[in-house]
């Protein structure tokens, strides 16, 4: 599949506000990325003409019940079936901040045996508690089976900021320990938190921005088409979005959060 | 309503009454304008009665409370409209006589719509203009702190909104009583600082989080005379495509009410903005403060900037102060037009409002449209697609009279003419007479320690455990960052960069000195300006353009509104003098509790165009070795300094604003930033050049030597004032040994001179003008003296 014919769907709802710069990032990149409402999308029951679908940051619905809880209800009432096919097309889903909240609530992360019923994780709110909004350092850690991290070596540190209030990553305390060697042995652990020589940040605020597990930042799926991370690839895009461009003498041209729609991109240009 | 001779009850099935003014006396006049709340004066009672006189009928309610929201202090700025005498000359309106003269004298070609519009509006970079506007929230954030906040923040944004242009950032600017204020002390009625500073930055950074429009650019002071009355300022800008900017409404256009549903929330908010705060001003007051749900504004901003893009609607307003009273009131006037409006349609959050309470109140994410008829049903639809409830509620009329119906019934016939005619208010000013005295301390012997404790001093202190609250980079535009770097320093400005295919940015800085406005309004006002203007200046901003908030007591009270008078005639002379318009501007006055007035207190925020951002420049160190000049002269300026606040005193030297040596300047600076010249460039405010060079050092991780006998300066012979004073005008600017000579070729005639240098030893070493390093300290100490005071869990 060439470039230029890759599509992207940038779903958004009330309270979505990422989407521009998520849609921006992809159309630099070349390919053709549309952002719609889910009623349109439930009107007009185009899902399938998408290749990817992006679930970006926002407060969908002004997440008055739980960080994404909301919108994933209404899609598992209203797209399911569209869905479910998407998935099982494995077709790439990618949720960003508020969209990695929604994947969760749904069950698609890090839905270990698919897609589960009841989440298995949960993103809680941050401790300490708050909205955070920062440059962080993320260590690559997938071994090569998320597509969106693929053109990424492994160990590899990138430098994102994250914004949120509700980012902590958690397992079921009594199942913690088993869930994440689940994690370790089917390659599903994406990104974590880490300084910038790249040394974990073993929970230390505010190397870890909000408390999670493991200093997990960001998980995919077993087939590796399913990636949901916290902090905002978008923007990272671009060098002078960088927090620290005046200062650098050469500054690359594009950001670190470039590494991850390129991923993408180059998976479904080699792939389809 | 009491059961008086005055007020009967109409045979409607709703409630309205009439309320006898016909043959009231001006004791009654009086009773009903307290007892209905309007906040009127007998002489505006008595022009209201005469009217109705004429008319040879009583006014209902709804005639009243639109009269008086109309009139109200808060809507129509009666102060700043009306006539002052002081010192034996008249003067015919500030505003006139000031402000906008000021910037009809610099008539900047760049400059859209000032003044006219519900934001400033100025022209940018390829058809597209800026919008800017900066609104004040202080009582409703005084009574219910987070809801008070996150409403100033939605209501500036629709003002935004209100001229077709997308919200691009916004800013908070926030004023409080000290946070270890004595519990004790409190009188009644009054919430503790810490509260309502943890409840305002709360909404603040709910509302423009939720909304995803980044707060880029605020400051927070502490002032003992905010802990009454806190002060809360918040601003939006705006990207506008020209071509899109309707406003050619016409009888005949549809009046369409967009958004949230209307409830009692928000009644009376302008009456309770244009008094002061007492005791009871929670019992009375609480249902003036309205209640956010940013998510609603968020979908009526989608479908309004689609309205737009498609030219379906002929005119926008938000719903503001008097909510649709205000709105539908000042369209049809604007448009030359009377307007029909049928209250019944409004859709309510419950049923049993009355028709007055429909028409006033100021309920959250409402905007209004006029659209013509032919393109209603596709307007209806976009709002629809998005989820947003929107209703035709009336129409714009040939005939100039505001007619109100409800079920039916007429409820309000007003003539326009007569609305918009509020009686010319007439206020004594007399100029403060105040002796200040400048102390006499001898000069401590450490001076580290000093500097030290000024940079833990609050309104110095690090507000980043607040700033990181707000997402700052949401939309992914934010170019220079309010947090820079690593060490999270403090740039002086903000930069966007809103258009893809433009390199142009919009730089957002902001001026505010209330300590010196004890000691002199007019100075505290010009440094306002220049604070605002330099620190424009300082990241490569050029072409700037000023918005003037005002936050000021009781303007009955001759003093206070001397000062005013004072304040504005700086406005007026700095303004022409740096050639920096106002394009927009507010006032919020009755700013008094049970404590007392606030302090004068002047918000200048400035919004510049930087032409290209890669030249943008930061406030941190770059490289060891470079050179570091201070440009402008310093004076003996301690007086509402923070180091003679440390040593308990207010003094009398403020510092002054000398504008045209200060313009030239900057000018000479711009172009040495133009040029490529400047390596990292900071402002000099509160704590002088020792707290402003300790700022360049830590936030860029490199230390810096410094000697005190190469600064300019007059009559300074004490290390400590050198060090401390606050004059004006003052910039840091680091330059490259290579650039030395054409960095000097560029400020040729301008103050500056080279006085130290950067080093690769991590510490801020300051040679005095007599002793040997004065100041010698690891950077590690100031950044961690500066973090302290408000890190989190304050």
């Amino acid at each position: 599949m060439k470039r230029e014919e890759i599509k992207v769907c940038v779903m958004r709802v009330g309270g979505t506000n990422c989407d521009a710069e998520t849609q921006r990032a992809f159309q630099e990149l070349g390919v053709q990325a549309e952002t719609l409402h889910l009623n349109e999308l439930i009107k007009r029951r185009n899902l399938l003409d998408y290749q990817v679908l992006v679930f970006p940051g926002g407060f969908s619905f002004g997440d008055y019940v739980r960080a994404g809880v909301i919108l994933a209800r209404w899609l598992s009432a209203e797209l399911d079936k569209e869905l479910k096919t998407f998935i099982e097309e494995n077709r790439p889903i990618l949720g960003i901040c508020n969209g990695f909240q929604v994947l969760v609530e749904y069950g698609l992360l890090p839905g270990f045996e698919g897609v589960s019923a009841y989440p298995e994780a949960t993103l809680a709110t941050n401790i300490p508690q708050g909205y955070n909004c920062r440059w962080i350092h993320l260590k690559h850690e997938n071994k090569g089976k998320c597509i969106f991290t693929n053109k990424i070596p492994t160990g590899k540190v990138l430098h994102i900021p994250v914004a949120h209030s509700e980012g902590r990553f958690l397992f079921p305390k009594e199942k913690e320990q088993q869930l994440l060697d689940k994690l370790y042995e089917n390659d599903m652990l994406v990104l974590r938190y880490c300084n910038e020589s790249g040394e974990y940040a073993e929970g230390s605020y505010p190397t870890n921005p909000n408390g999670s597990f493991h200093d997990i930042a960001g998980i995919c799926n077993r087939e590796g088409t399913i990636f949901g991370l916290m902090p905002h690839p978008e923007r990272a895009l671009y060098w002078w979005q960088q927090p620290d461009w005046t200062r650098r003498e050469q500054v690359p041209q594009y950001g670190d959060g470039k590494l991850i729609f390129e991923s993408l991109i180059d998976h479904l240009t080699k792939r389809f | 309503m009491t059961q008086s001779s005055l007020y009967s009850s109409r045979d409607t099935p709703f409630s309205l009454h009439e309320i006898n003014t016909q043959n009231a006396s001006d004791q009654q006049l009086l009773e009903i304008s307290s007892e209905l709340g309007l906040g009127l004066s007998l002489q505006e009672m008595k022009q209201v009665q005469a009217y109705f006189q004429a008319q040879k009928r009583n006014p209902t309610d709804v005639e009243l409370q639109t009269i008086a929201q109309t009139w109200s202090e808060h809507c129509y700025h009666k102060t700043f409209k009306g006539k002052i005498r002081i010192d034996g000359k008249e003067i015919n309106s500030l505003f006139k006589t000031y402000i906008a003269k000021a910037t009809r004298e610099i008539n900047p070609r760049w400059c859209v719509s000032v003044f006219e519009d519900n934001a400033g509006i100025i022209s940018f970079d390829r058809g597209y203009a800026i919008a800017a506007k900066v609104e004040t929230h202080n009582h409703p954030s005084a009574v219910e702190p987070f809801g008070g906040a996150a409403t100033g923040v939605g209501g500036v944004i629709r003002d935004v909104l209100g001229v077709w242009a997308d919200p691009i950032a916004c800013t908070d600017v926030l004023g409080f009583g000290p946070l270890d204020y004595d519990y004790t002390k409190l009188p009644a009625g009054v919430k503790h600082p810490k509260y309502v500073y943890m409840g305002v930055t709360a909404g603040i950074g709910a509302y423009g989080n939720n909304m995803g429009i980044p707060t880029v650019n605020g400051a927070i002071y502490f002032d003992e005379s905010y802990t009454g009355n806190v002060v809360v300022y918040c601003g939006c800008i705006g990207l506008l495509p020209l071509r899109k900017f309707r406003k050619n409404a016409q009888a005949g256009h549809v009046i369409v009410v967009a958004g949230g549903k209307t409830g009692r929330d928000g009644i009376h908010g302008v009456t309770f903005a244009s008094a002061e705060l007492t005791e009871k001003s929670e019992e009375v007051s609480r249902p003036a403060v309205q209640i956010a749900d940013p998510i609603e504004e968020e979908k009526l901003k989608r479908a309004l900037m689609e309205i737009r893009d498609r030219e379906f609607a002929s005119a926008t307003t938000d719903l503001g102060g008097g909510g649709m009273s205000s709105a539908v009131g000042e369209t049809a006037e604007r448009f030359g037009c009377g307007a029909t409006v049928d209250l019944s349609k409004v859709p309510l959050k419950y049923a049993g409002l009355a028709p007055w309470e429909i028409f006033v109140s100021e309920s959250q994410e409402r905007m209004l449209l006029t659209v013509p008829p032919e393109n209603l049903e596709q307007a209806l639809a976009v709002f629809e697609k998005e989820g947003v409830e929107a209703t035709a509620v009336g129409k714009l009329t040939r005939e100039k009279r505001l007619q109100l119906s409800f079920e039916g019934v007429t409820v309000a016939d007003i003539d326009m003419q007569f609305l918009f005619k509020p009686p010319e208010s007439m206020k004594t000013a007399t100029y403060p007479v105040v002796s200040f005295e400048e102390p006499e301390f001898p000069e401590p012997e450490n001076l580290t320690e000093a500097l030290l404790q000024l940079l833990s001093a609050p309104n110095i202190a690090s507000k980043e455990s607040v700033v990181r609250t707000y997402d700052h980079e949401v939309k992914g535009n934010t170019a220079l960052k309010p947090l820079h770097g690593k060490y999270a320093g403090p740039n002086d400005a903000s930069i966007i960069k809103p258009l893809d295919n433009s390199w142009k940015g919009v730089a957002i800085s902001c001026g505010m000195n209330p300590n010196y406005g004890k000691i002199d309004a007019y100075w505290m006002a010009a440094a306002a300006i220049d604070e605002a203007v330099r620190n424009n200046v300082a990241v490569g901003g050029r072409r700037i353009a000023l918005l003037d908030n005002f936050v000021w007591g009781n303007p009955e009270k001759p003093e206070r509104l001397g000062s005013l008078v004072r304040a504005c005639e700086a406005c007026y002379d700095i303004a022409t003098a740096y050639r920096t318009p106002f394009i927009s501007g507010k006032d919020s006055l009755y700013n008094e509790s049970p404590i007392g007035a606030v302090t004068p207190t002047l918000l200048i925020t400035a919004v510049g165009i930087v032409p290209d951002i890669r030249s943008a420049v930061s406030m941190d160190l770059k490289t060891p070795g470079n050179l570091l000049y201070l440009v402008g002269n310093t004076y003996p300026e301690l007086g509402g300094s923070e180091y003679y606040k440390l040593k308990g005193f207010l003094g009398k030297s403020v510092p002054k604003t000398r504008a045209t040596q200060a313009r030239k300047t900057y000018y000479a600076l711009t172009k040495a930033v133009g040029e490529g010249v400047v390596k990292a460039c900071h402002d000099l405010s509160e704590g002088g050049l020792a707290v402003a060079a300790a700022e360049m050092a830590f936030a860029g991780g490199y230390g810096l030597e410094m000697d005190l006998r190469a600064v300019p300066r007059k009559l300074i012979t004490r290390d400590d004032f050198l060090l401390f004073s606050e004059s004006n005008s003052r910039i840091l600017v680091e330059v490259t040994e290579k650039d030395r000579e054409e960095f000097e070729k560029l400020m040729k005639g301008r103050v500056h001179a080279e006085i130290g240098r950067v080093t690769k030893n991590p510490r801020l070493i300051i040679q005095g003008l007599k002793r040997p390093a004065v100041v010698d300290v690891p950077i590690a100490d100031l950044r961690a003296s500066w973090k302290r005071t408000l890190s989190s869990g304050v």
